[in-house]
């Protein structure tokens, strides 16, 4: 966190000045680990062991939080009596079906009721759209004893008693007692009176196991009573300006605005079915018409009528997987014509770099907008596979554009940091030439688009020609007003316009359009709330009146938690939201996220529909009973509980089951993307991470073109231990290449012991660290960390395995040669028998298009 | 050597007689430094701001004088980031007035082996044009069964991590309009 997001961890520095205990958990010793109390070396890819310990250690030595478990969580329901875990299985959960290659979750589900998770996959419901669903709530069965074997605390209890200090050891390379001190510390700082909070970034979710990671998380923090309450949390620390708002509002294909998904084809047929398959009978996801509604009346104006569904049918559908990694393989094997890449750079950014740039081969067109231009805009001229001769220009046959693009000291328009927090960036100065901004770019594009189509007749082209697209033109570079797009987002009343000031404003009658209704408020009474900036020194700590943020300008999510069932603070020192008798409504220092005068005594009456169905001790409102889940009876693909598996390319036997990997994890086989074995490659021993560093940004864009950051950071390198340095003969400043099956990279050697060999199953274990942001053009080059890494991801989200695949380290320069995506790979893929990765259930998976082999096929795709 | 006593004695006396004990304040200044101001206070306005790289969103101050920016410094009103820039944060000002940002468009022909620089909105209009006809091309209407799909895989998208709210929104808006799906972003990779 210190060295990735340097001016947030001056918070972590002010808690430590307080007394805060600050445990960092990381393979090697960076910033963090300098000013933390306990730094704790931990084998790539291995924390949901160390963390599933952590759950054994809170229930086995019951120090878990009990009055908050009870009420708060899901610990008392009863599951399903056919639900078998892995302690049973090897490995797998009951439901694995080898025919299809994925799960049928209908085991994992409550007793006697079906929920949807207030995320995730909605569709995984068996049969029929069923808008009752959760409805028969009441007929929950519930044990506050918590001791029937199948309640969800003792299912939770069995599925973690292997996760012992010594399996820590084992699996994790992390001796037990340091393990124990990290546990206990968390204990002892959790409670009514203390609070512990997890800091995360993509460390964790770039994994095959990268959802249930953060799961792991929740569970220990939901046990101790952490979120909702300050000081508490699991925190994504997210590392560009607006990756959360690109979240909100998804450029993201399986989401519309607000987390509303996208329409599947085989499901949602009409505006009816999709709102039944994805509404909620119960909690806040109840309100889904109107928000739906609300967005079509924003996107097509007066085209959008109760008698035509509101233009539901103007939107695509999706069939499946259209993620990024799954695109881009499409656009190798040419399916794919044009592509807009807006700052972003996967010719350097993203996995496996040869095979992304085998994709730009293969397409039409494609326009890249950034400041200068990037890889992505070059790859056709100074790739690698070109200077080595592989490919010439002349057999390129994608036609590029480079459009330069404005700073955010150019534009208007607000960045929604990693707390949800709006913040309005203002125009200072005009772009300098052809610069503009995305906005400009997008909109008149539009414009042009609307007249291209202008005579057309066509049903399908409709959409373009309803499409609201009038806003005001500023100046002579016709700018679109960014505000304008503000209120739309915000969303007003109609036909007056009038701004609305919360989402619970917003209608499914037509009277209200609203872009995305997480973000209703935004710009409440007509003032742009994103821009206020009342300096901090003279609010409270809270500090409500600088930026906005989602929703309702909540800093705190699910703060109902921060008070007790009757709703007083849990302690005077840890107050935060809590009900006030005299006033009969829920106060404190955040905008509480409950409803504002429900009763903490409130229980649902029988038959209860909608939010009404939330009790006064259910604060968890997105969810359909209102709790927190430490088991998760729906919207996961690989499982209610997170499970330790290997990595993709692990160097290791998984030590706690048969089943190796995650058997829901996507792989494309191909032949440009070809796979280590499972573990103990003799070619590839060592295992390698990947990061950042504090003087560089991402794929490089914002940073390696200057010379002030250059200058601190100016070269590719890679981290090694002294003895590994010694094993290879690698020397400190010398060369050193790395190399997997996909390609190889040179990089100069960094021998220090900040990176330490671990002891595992009485084998030294080596660790590689590799910064991944240069590569070959900018003011400062290097070859990309991606050309290593393999197209193999998470089956929940679909983020590729980045942080822990296994690799080779000989001392020396690159040798000149080919590349494994560039042309043919260098040897045929290893093979998936030897050993295995996956039970023999597992193992006939099919392969579907362009080599995806996925277990979510028939839950999306029509079969 | 012989002793100056004025540089001896006249800043301790500063001290003591202006009340500057620690000798950190007002009693440190002398005539020219006491003259020095800041060039930023020549600026002609100054326009809040929020840093570009990361997501902790640290607030920023953007100095303008004759339309041009001369530096670019943490906000101390900040509750985020009370006038902290990381390395990145204070590297904005290359970022954004640096030598290597490229002004003019560029093209690159099929087969080509060069960069032509073209007129904007020729490009714009290329663009526009490229983006019909693979729609046009790709349309697909329905599955085998007959469920709709009123999109085309043929045109994808990525990038929105580091752009504004406004702009995502309008993204999204605009392609998911013309049918296509394949928009995504930094935050998946
Ligand atoms: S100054 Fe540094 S820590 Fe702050 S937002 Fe910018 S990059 Fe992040």
């Amino acid at each position: 966190m210190a060295e990735c997001h340097p001016v947030g961890f001056q918070w972590v520095m002010e808690a430590k000045r307080r007394g805060a205990t600050i445990i960092h958990v990381d393979p090697r010793f960076t910033r963090t680990s300098a000013v933390a109390d306990l730094h704790v070396p931990i084998r790539a890819g291995t924390d949901i062991a160390f963390l599933g310990a952590i759950v054994n250690y809170i229930i086995s030595n019951d120090r878990w939080f009990r009055e908050y478990v009870v009420n708060y969580t899901n610990a008392p329901a009863i599951i399903n009596e056919k639900f078998q875990d892995t302690e049973d299985l090897d490995g797998l959960f009951s439901g694995w079906d080898a025919e299809k290659g994925q799960y049928d979750t209908s085991s994992w589900g409550y007793e006697g009721v079906e929920v949807s998770p207030a995320a995730g996959h909605r569709e995984m419901f068996s049969g029929e759209p069923r808008s009752e669903r959760g409805a028969m709530l009441s007929a929950e069965k519930l044990d506050p004893t918590l001791s029937d074997p199948r309640c969800v605390f003792q299912i939770v209890k069995r599925h973690y008693s292997r996760y012992t200090p010594e399996m820590v050891e084992e699996t994790c390379g992390v001796p037990r007692e340091l393990f124990l001190k990290v546990a206990e510390a968390l204990c002892e700082n959790s409670g009514r009176d203390r609070t512990s909070a997890f800091c995360y970034a993509v460390g964790w979710t770039q994994h095959t196991v990268g959802v249930q990671y953060i799961r792991t998380a929740a569970i220990i923090q939901l046990l101790l009573g952490n979120i909702g309450r300050p000081g508490g949390g699991i925190m994504a620390l997210r590392g560009h300006s607006s990756i959360q708002g690109s979240t909100d509002i998804p450029t993201l294909y399986n989401m519309l605005p607000g987390y509303l998904p996208m329409p599947k084809a085989t499901y949602d047929t009409d505006l009816n079915k999709y709102v039944e398959y994805n509404k909620s009978a119960t909690g806040w996801w109840s309100e889904f018409p109107k928000y739906i509604v609300s967005l079509l009346k924003a996107w097509y104006g007066e085209a959008a009528r109760p008698d035509n569904d509101w233009c539901y049918g103007y939107l695509p559908h999706i069939t499946g997987d259209h993620s990024h990694m799954v695109t881009v393989a499409a656009m190798a094997d040419r399916m794919v014509k044009g592509y807009f890449v807006m700052g972003e750079n996967p010719a350097v950014g993203s996995m496996n770099a040869a095979l992304q740039r085998k994709g730009l081969r293969g397409l039409d067109w494609l326009v890249v907008r950034d400041f200068a231009p990037t890889e992505t805009a070059e790859f056709w001229r100074s790739a690698p596979e070109v200077v080595r001769g592989e490919v010439t220009p002349e057999q390129i046959g994608t036609e590029v554009f480079f459009f330069p693009c404005s700073a955010h000291t150019e534009k208007d328009g607000s960045f929604t940091n990693t707390q949800r927090l709006l913040q309005w960036h203002h125009k200072a100065i005009e772009p300098p030439g052809d610069c503009r901004s995305e906005l400009h770019f997008v909109y008149h594009l539009g414009k042009r688009l609307k007249e291209l189509y202008r005579h057309s007749d066509a049903a399908k082209d409709r959409p373009i020609l309803d499409l609201a697209w009038n806003y005001r033109e500023i100046g002579e570079m016709q700018e679109p007003d960014a505000e304008e797009v503000l209120a739309e987002i915000n969303g007003y009343t109609l036909p007056e316009r009038n701004p609305l000031s919360a989402y619970t404003e917003v209608k499914d009658d037509g009277s209200t359009a609203c872009g995305c209704w997480i973000y209703c408020g935004c710009r409440k009474d007509g003032v742009n709330q994103t821009a206020r900036r009342k300096p901090g020194s003279e609010q409270d700590w809270v500090a409500l009146q600088w930026g906005w943020a989602w929703p309702a300008n909540r800093r705190l999510l699910y703060n109902r938690a921060s008070a007790d069932p009757d709703g007083n603070p849990w302690s005077e020192r840890k107050k935060y939201v809590w009900w006030d008798a005299a006033q009969k409504k829920w106060t404190g220092f955040d905008t509480p996220d409950f409803i504002a005068t429900r009763p903490p005594d409130y229980r649902p009456p029988e038959g209860a529909e909608g939010i009404a169905t939330l009790s006064g001790i259910d604060p968890f409102i997105m969810q359909a009973e209102g709790k927190g889940w430490l088991y998760d009876p729906s919207g996961l693909l690989d499982g209610p509980l997170p499970t330790h598996y290997e990595p993709q390319e692990s160097v290791l036997k998984n030590p706690l089951y048969g089943q190796q990997c995650n058997p829901a994890r996507l792989e494309w086989i191909r032949r440009d993307n070809p796979y280590h074995k499972a573990w103990g490659d003799p070619h590839y021993p060592f295992v390698a991470t990947t990061y950042r560093l504090t003087e560089h940004h991402t794929a490089g864009g914002m940073s390696r073109w200057l010379p002030w950051l250059n200058e601190l950071q100016p070269e590719m390198f890679i981290e090694v231990s002294p003895e590994l340095a010694e094993l290879r003969g690698l020397e400190n400043g010398g060369w050193a290449t790395v190399s997997t099956i996909r390609g190889e990279i040179e990089a100069r050697v960094l021998v220090t012991e900040r990176l330490r060999p671990l002891n595992i199953q009485d084998e030294v274990l080596h660790q590689v660290g590799i910064p991944y942001h240069w590569s070959w053009i900018g003011r400062s080059t290097g070859d990309a960390a991606n050309e290593l890494t393999a197209f193999v991801a998470d089956p929940n989200v679909s983020i590729e395995e980045s942080k822990a695949f296994s690799v080779n380290v000989v001392a020396g320069r690159r040798p000149p040669g080919p590349r494994a995506a560039a042309a043919a790979p260098l040897t045929e893929p290893s093979g998936f028998e030897d050993p295995p990765r996956d039970l023999e259930a597992v193992q006939g998976k099919p392969i579907g298009h362009h080599g995806l082999r996925t277990g979510k096929k028939e839950l999306t795709e029509e079969g | 050597m012989k002793f100056d006593l004025n540089k001896l004695v006249w800043p301790a006396l500063r001290q003591v007689s202006s009340g500057d004990v620690a000798g950190l304040g007002k009693a440190s200044f002398s005539k020219r430094t006491a003259s020095l101001k800041s060039r930023l206070s020549d600026a002609d306005r100054v326009v809040p701001s929020v840093c570009p790289y990361c997501g902790v969103g640290c607030g920023q101050e953007v100095y303008v004088k004759d339309e041009k920016i001369m530096d670019i410094e943490g906000d101390y009103a900040s509750p985020i980031s009370r006038g902290c820039l990381c390395p990145k944060g204070s590297a904005t000002m290359q970022l954004v007035t640096g030598t290597h940002r490229h002004q003019k468009v560029l093209y690159r022909r099929p087969y080509g082996t060069k960069w032509e620089e073209i007129p904007l909105q020729d490009a714009m209009d290329m663009v526009a044009v490229r983006v019909k006809k693979a729609r046009d091309a790709t349309w697909e209407d329905q599955t085998g069964k007959g469920h709709p799909l009123r999109r085309t895989l043929g045109i994808a998208h990525l990038g929105g991590a580091t752009l504004d709210n406004e702009e995502n929104y309008l993204i999204k808006k605009l392609f998911t309009s013309l049918g296509m799906v394949q928009i995504e972003n930094q935050a998946r990779i």
